[in-house]
C-alpha cells in the first residue's frame, strides 16, 4: 500500500543495465504540486529513474506508486495522468506544429479548444503553421512541453528539458513551468546539469551520482550539507569530488 | 464528422500520409521515377526492328604480296560509302526492321582497343581468301552482328531482303517487351515502398524516440502501425494507377485479365510487403543497421525475380526457389493477369500466400517490437 499523501512513491528501487547498477536502491516521496529537481552528472541514473516512474523501465526490485497505482497493473489510467518530454525527442518533420499537437491530443481524445489554449499556454501561437522542421530548438522543447501538458497531468516529468538551449529560449520554458505551479496542481520532476534551473523552479532538489541519493531537501537545506556551502556546484564537488556537468 | 477528425486513428493515418507527400523526393521516387524508368526502357526495348551493328576490319595482307587487295575491303568498297574510313550499308527489310552495318577500318591494335571500349562487337581479319570473325560469342549483339556480317560476304545484301513472306512480326498486345516490364515494374515499387516507406520510417522513428514518446501515452500501438500501413498502402496505390495510366497511353499497355483479381493480387502484394517491413523494423534503433537490412531483403529479389528479365537464365536448381520468393510471385501472377488473361481462380493460391506471408511475419515482427 502507499501513502495518499504524495502522487509518486519510489521505495528501494533498483535497475541494472547487464554489468552496471544503474539505480541502487532508492527512495522517494513527491507530494501532489511539488516541484523536484534531480541533479547529477551523466551516468547518475537519473534518466533511468525517471524512466523507471514513466514506466518505460521496470525496476529490479523495489515498488513505484503513482498517485496510489502502480504501472503493472494500472497502465491506461497511469497514462492519462502523466506527462512527460524526453531527452531529444524528434517530432515528425513535416508535420506543423497545430498538427503534432492534434495528433497527441487524439491519442488522449481531445479536441481542438485544448490544443488552442495549450498552444497560449506555450505561446507558440504563431507558429501553428510552421513544419516542426522549421522550428528553433527552443520552439521545438516548448511544442514538446505543450504536448506534454496537453493531459492536464498530475505528474509532469521533464528530462533536460533545457538542454542545448540558449539562455533566452531555456528562460522562456522557465517561465512556461512557473505559470504552471502558480494555475495548477501539477508535480513536476525534472532532470538537469543546470543548478540554476534547480534552484529557480524546484521546491527540493535531489543530488544523485552513481546510482544514489547522495542528499536532498530545499536549497537552503541542501546547502547546509556538510558545515554550508555557497553554491549547489561547491556542494556537488564536495559530495562527489566531480563536476555536475561532468 | 468531429469524433472521426478527433480520433487517433484517423489522426495517425493524416499525419503519415501528411509526411509522404510533403517530401517532394517521395513524389520524385515513387511516382516520376519508376514513369521515367517505364519509358526509357520501353523505348529501348521496344523500337522497331532496327538493328545498328559496328565492326572494325583488320587488312591482312600477304607479306609477299602486300599490294594484293584483300576480300571484304574490296567488296565493300565497291558496294558501300566510305567516310573516314567507315564503310556503312543499311539493309532494308520491312518485316524485320533495317539493319545498318559499320565497318571501321583499322589496324589491329586500335580494333581491340575499340572493342575494349565496347565500339564495335567484333574484329574481322579481312584476308586475301576470305574473313576470320574474333568476338565474345556469350555477347548477343556480337554474335547477331557475325551473322549479319558473315552472311552479307558470303550471299550479298539480297540475303537480308528475302523471304520477307517467312516472317509474321508479332504485334498482339501482351507480348512485347513493355508488357513483360510494366508489371514486374509495379510489383517492384510496391517491394520498395514498403521496404523503405514502413520499415525505415519505423526505425527512423525508433531512432528519434519518437515511438518511446508516443507509447508513453493511451495510443493504441496498433494503430500506429495500421495508420503507417494505410498510408502507405494508399501511397502505393495512386503510384500504380498513374503508372498504369502511363504505360497504356503511351505504349497501350492493357489489363487482358480480371481486374477484380488484380485487385486483390495487389492487396495481396501489400500485405505480404508491409508484414515484411513490420518484421524488418522490429528491433533495431539504428538506420545504419535498418539500411544494411533492407538492401539485404530487396536487392537479391530486385535481382533474381525477374521483374526487368526473364529469371528463367538462372540455372535450373535456382528456378523452383525464385519462384517461391515474394517478388517473383507477385510479379508472375500481375504478368499471367496482364498479358494471359488470367482470372480470379488463377490466382488465389498466390493471392493467399502472400497474405499469409504478410501476416505471419506482421504478427512476428511484432512480437518481437521494440518501442523504445
Amino acid at each position: 500500500m502507499s501513502d495518499s499523501e504524495f502522487i509518486v512513491e519510489v521505495r528501494q528501487v533498483k535497475k541494472s543495465f547487464k554489468d552496471v547498477q544503474a539505480v541502487k536502491g532508492v527512495n522517494l516521496k513527491i507530494k501532489p504540486g511539488e516541484f523536484v529537481a534531480l541533479l547529477g552528472p551523466n551516468g547518475a541514473g537519473k534518466t533511468t529513474l525517471v524512466e523507471m516512474i514513466e514506466g518505460i523501465q521496470h525496476p529490479d526490485e523495489g515498488e513505484i506508486f503513482i498517485a496510489g497505482k502502480q504501472w503493472k497493473h494500472h497502465q491506461h489510467e497511469l497514462h492519462q495522468m502523466i506527462g512527460l518530454s524526453l531527452q531529444e525527442t524528434r517530432f515528425m518533420d513535416k508535420l506543423t506544429a497545430y498538427e503534432t499537437m492534434r495528433l497527441f491530443a487524439s491519442f488522449y481524445k481531445l479536441n481542438s479548444h485544448r490544443v488552442d489554449e495549450v498552444f497560449k499556454l506555450i505561446g507558440l501561437d504563431e507558429k501553428k503553421k510552421a513544419y516542426v522542421d522549421n522550428l528553433s530548438g527552443g520552439q521545438r522543447q516548448r511544442l514538446a512541453l505543450g504536448v506534454a501538458l496537453l493531459n492536464k497531468p498530475k505528474i509532469l516529468l521533464l528530462d533536460e528539458p533545457t538542454t542545448g538551449l540558449d539562455p533566452n529560449a531555456r528562460r522562456e520554458i522557465w517561465n512556461i513551468l512557473l505559470d504552471l505551479k502558480k494555475t495548477h496542481n501539477t508535480s513536476l520532476i525534472l532532470t538537469s546539469h543546470y543548478m540554476e534551473e534547480a534552484e529557480y523552479l524546484c521546491d527540493r532538489i535531489i543530488i544523485m551520482d552513481q546510482g544514489n541519493i547522495l542528499g536532498e531537501g530545499t536549497l537552503q537545506e541542501i546547502l547546509a550539507l556538510g558545515g554550508g556551502h555557497r553554491s549547489l556546484d561547491e556542494l556537488f564537488i564536495s559530495l562527489t569530488g566531480r563536476h555536475l556537468y561532468e | 464528422m468531429n469524433r472521426i477528425t478527433n480520433h487517433q486513428l484517423y489522426r495517425l493515418i493524416v499525419a503519415h500520409f501528411a509526411e509522404i507527400i510533403r517530401e517532394p523526393s517521395v513524389i520524385f521516387w515513387g511516382v516520376v521515377f519508376p514513369i521515367l524508368m517505364a519509358w526509357g526502357l520501353g523505348i529501348a526495348f521496344t523500337q522497331k526492328g532496327g538493328v545498328q551493328a559496328k565492326l572494325a576490319v583488320v587488312r591482312k595482307t600477304d607479306s609477299t604480296n602486300p599490294n594484293r587487295e584483300t576480300k571484304l575491303i574490296t567488296w565493300l568498297s565497291a558496294n558501300t560509302q566510305k567516310k573516314d574510313s567507315v564503310y556503312t550499308i543499311t539493309l532494308k527489310n520491312e518485316k524485320l526492321g533495317d539493319a545498318t552495318l559499320s565497318f571501321v577500318e583499322t589496324s589491329s591494335s586500335n580494333a581491340f582497343t575499340l572493342l575494349k571500349k565496347g565500339k564495335v562487337s567484333v574484329i574481322i581479319e579481312d584476308q586475301i581468301n576470305g574473313s576470320e570473325y574474333r568476338f565474345d560469342p556469350a555477347n548477343a549483339e556480337a554474335k547477331a552482328a557475325y551473322h549479319l556480317a558473315a552472311d552479307l560476304e558470303a550471299h550479298g545484301p539480297q540475303f537480308y531482303t528475302e523471304n520477307q513472306s517467312q516472317i509474321e512480326p508479332l504485334t498482339l498486345s501482351g507480348t512485347r517487351y513493355v508488357d513483360f516490364l510494366i508489371p514486374g515494374l509495379l510489383a517492384m515499387g510496391i517491394m520498395m515502398a514498403c521496404s523503405w516507406g514502413i520499415s525505415y520510417t519505423i526505425i527512423d522513428r525508433r531512432s528519434k524516440k519518437l515511438l518511446r514518446r508516443m507509447v508513453a501515452t493511451p495510443m493504441k500501438k496498433s494503430n500506429l502501425l495500421f495508420a503507417l500501413i494505410t498510408a502507405r498502402f494508399t501511397m502505393n496505390l495512386a503510384e500504380a494507377i498513374l503508372l498504369f495510366l502511363f504505360s497504356w497511353i503511351y505504349f497501350g499497355v492493357k489489363i487482358q485479365g480480371s481486374l477484380p483479381a488484380l485487385i486483390v493480387l495487389f492487396i495481396a502484394a501489400n500485405i505480404a510487403f508491409s508484414g515484411i517491413a513490420i518484421l524488418i523494423s522490429s528491433r533495431t534503433a539504428n538506420t545504419e543497421v535498418g539500411n544494411g537490412m533492407i538492401n539485404a531483403i530487396v536487392t537479391p529479389m530486385m535481382v533474381v525475380s525477374g521483374v526487368f528479365f526473364s529469371y528463367h537464365n538462372f540455372p535450373d536448381w535456382a528456378i523452383p526457389a525464385i519462384q517461391y520468393l515474394p517478388l517473383t510471385m507477385i510479379t508472375d501472377t500481375f504478368r499471367s493477369i496482364f498479358n494471359e488473361g488470367a482470372g480470379f481462380m488463377d490466382v488465389w493460391r498466390e493471392a493467399l500466400v502472400l497474405t499469409t506471408t504478410g501476416v505471419a511475419s506482421f504478427v512476428i515482427g511484432l512480437k518481437i517490437f521494440k518501442w523504445y
